[in-house]
């Protein structure tokens, strides 16, 4: 077809492209070439490939840290509790504020509760560092109103991955409540008309009409937030954690930069990376093949 | 309608209406306290007297906070960094997205590009090589530290990509068929179309450029050259008394509480955002699903 030969020449495609490859080539492929760095004893003056190797050692000496162990087990569970209560909170939710009829009330709740979503870490890290600090905290001051307290939310063990994952939920519920809700208000009407005939209460239509048209984006978050079992915060932990609670909220991210760039044992934490990376790899592997399997998502 | 149980029905509705209301409450309680106890007199806040309003009104931790040199040091790097950042990241995301949002009898070459560029969502050579590369590049405590290394954004690229690609393809074969080229058809055609995407995305970039701390932290070595948010990190949480430099700062450090003065850089530093919120709340929506009608 002529119109198709006529549409320009791939010349200037690959010229628009050329800025951005040469961006990635330089900060995203050629650190993975750094990944070489985790099998040598590494000397930054010496550049990624001419230090001495010494194969498996630092992966050896990793998995006979005594806090690997604690530190795989926190990162995983925290993060499989962010992954359950961030899709349980916000379905929750969208429900019940689909049954609301107020536009208006609607339009409120939902600009409130997404406001955190905007904030960083480090604004809601100083937030919560106040507001739960034992002595002055508001919090606490509530909890004393009923003789409990005061609890040292972020310097106690036992706590801290609740707090973790309370605090996360109240950042990022509002902006899952979106989603949930966009795909509630995509389910035809008609189902529910026919619901109606057929004498369907607001429960049963809940059940039985909106819970299965939420399903394809429940069953596509879930997928996807596989690949996220090992990111259990970093920016989130990293600001509201202590040595005192290193046994239960210390995670991979957190001990990589402590190993790394305070220790500065650069073969060391480039190893631990490496190990998350791979891992994190194969479940991202994982959850897009089940997400193109069960919803059909392609991400491009 | 006609329901079996209209009482039942108005009672849920009343349940709701507070659990919601009471929810979306609780969100912004926390931001609230924070900022009545920066408007609030240090002693007042340290015995923990002040709830949701200001106890014994004073803009003394404010004045503190505008006065110091750091401080304002960090909002022009902040300033700078959202800007370069955002023009950076905004050019290169157009020109990536509009190459790959074409077919392949069109550009044969698309699937090898779009890899090339989703590879690096999957797998990355972690934070030491990095961190490592920006040093040896002779980046450090430079502007470019934090602008250069996340120059791709390729979450961004796939949303206007599959925006892109949602828009009717006739409005482009039109203009081939005038003759016009890649360039102009990307400049007259795919930009203007895109406007509302675009606006989405510079907005998300800029909140993003504003929100990050970490890359101060580990890429700047002198305090000066912190964003505003890293300054922020070293304050508020970490405490970093070499921060304080003067006497004079810890003489009045000690009248006006750590508390309060706390309090004002967090919501000083929040307050951009806070400005932005309407026009974010506006692109919000649109941004989640944009991109989500493929073909």
């Amino acid at each position: 077809m002529k119109i198709r030969e006529k549409q320009g020449g791939e010349a200037s495609l690959h010229l628009m492209l050329l800025p951005g490859v040469l961006f990635v080539l330089a900060f995203c492929y050629y650190p993975m070439t750094g990944i070489a760095i985790a099998f040598e004893h590494f000397i930054p003056t010496k550049g990624f490939f001419r230090s001495e190797w010494v194969g498996l050692e630092h992966f050896h000496y990793l998995f006979q840290l005594p806090n690997f162990g604690s530190v795989l087990r926190n990162t995983v569970w925290i993060a499989t509790m962010k992954i359950v209560l961030g899709l349980v909170v916000p379905i929750l939710f969208a429900l019940l504020l689909n049954e609301v009829r107020r536009t208006a009330f609607k339009r409120s709740v939902q600009t409130m509760v997404y406001l955190p979503h905007f904030l960083s870490w480090v604004i809601l890290g100083g937030v919560l560092i106040d507001i739960l600090s034992p002595s002055s905290g508001i919090v606490n001051s509530f909890l004393g109103y009923f003789g409990l307290g005061p609890v040292f939310f972020l310097g106690d063990e036992k706590w801290f991955p609740y707090v973790l994952v309370v605090s996360d939920i109240w950042k990022e519920f509002g902006f899952s409540t979106i989603v949930f809700l966009a795909a509630i208000t995509s389910i035809n009407p008609t189902l529910y008309e026919a619901a109606v005939m057929d004498g369907a209460g607001r429960i049963k239509q809940t059940i039985h009409v909106t819970l299965p048209g939420m399903m394809p984006i429940i069953v596509l978050m879930l997928t996807l937030s596989l690949g996220n079992v090992l990111n259990a915060g970093f920016d989130q932990v990293f600001n509201l954690y202590s040595p005192q609670v290193y046994s239960t909220g210390d995670i991979i991210d957190t001990l990589v930069y402590r190993i790394g760039l305070v220790d500065a044992q650069y073969s060391l934490a480039t190893a631990v990376g490496l190990f998350k990376s791979v891992i994190s790899l194969i479940l991202i592997t994982i959850s897009y093949t089940l997400a193109y399997r069960l919803a059909n998502y392609r991400i491009f | 309608m006609i329901y079996k149980n209209a009482f039942g029905r108005r009672a849920f509705d009343w349940a709701n209406y507070v659990f919601l209301g009471g929810a979306a409450l609780l969100c912004l309680l926390p931001l609230i306290h924070v900022l009545a106890v920066s408007f609030s007199a240090s002693s007042a806040a340290t015995a923990g007297f002040v709830k949701l309003w200001p106890v014994d009104f004073t803009l003394a931790s404010y004045k503190y906070a505008l006065n110091k040199p750091q401080f304002i040091d960090s909002f022009l790097v902040s300033l700078e960094r959202v800007a370069l950042g955002a023009l950076i990241n905004m050019t290169l995301t157009v020109l990536i997205a509009y190459p790959l949002s074409k077919e392949r009898r069109q550009f044969r070459w698309r699937s090898v590009y779009a890899w090339f560029f989703v590879v690096t969502i999957l797998f990355s050579g972690g934070l030491i090589p990095v961190f490592m590369v920006v040093k040896q590049l002779g980046l450090l405590d430079s502007i470019w530290a934090l602008v250069l290394p996340g120059a791709v954004p390729v979450f961004n690229v796939i949303l206007l990509l599959n925006f892109m690609r949602s828009q009717p393809k006739e409005l482009y074969e039109a203009a081939f068929v005038d003759g016009a080229g890649h360039w102009s058809v990307l400049w007259r055609i795919a930009v203007p179309l895109a406007k509302p995407a675009l606006a989405t995305l510079l907005l998300f970039i800029c909140v993003g450029h504003w929100n990050s701390w970490f890359d101060g932290l580990i890429y700047m070595n002198k305090p000066e050259h912190f964003p505003l948010q890293t300054y922020l990190q070293s304050v508020v949480i970490n405490r970093d008394p070499s921060l304080m430099t003067t006497t004079e700062e810890l003489k009045t450090l000690s009248q006006i509480s750590d508390q309060t003065t706390k309090a004002a850089q967090i919501f000083l530093a929040a307050l951009p955002i806070l400005l932005l919120y309407p026009f974010l709340q506006k692109h919000f929506i649109q941004g989640i699903t944009l991109g989500s009608v493929k073909e």
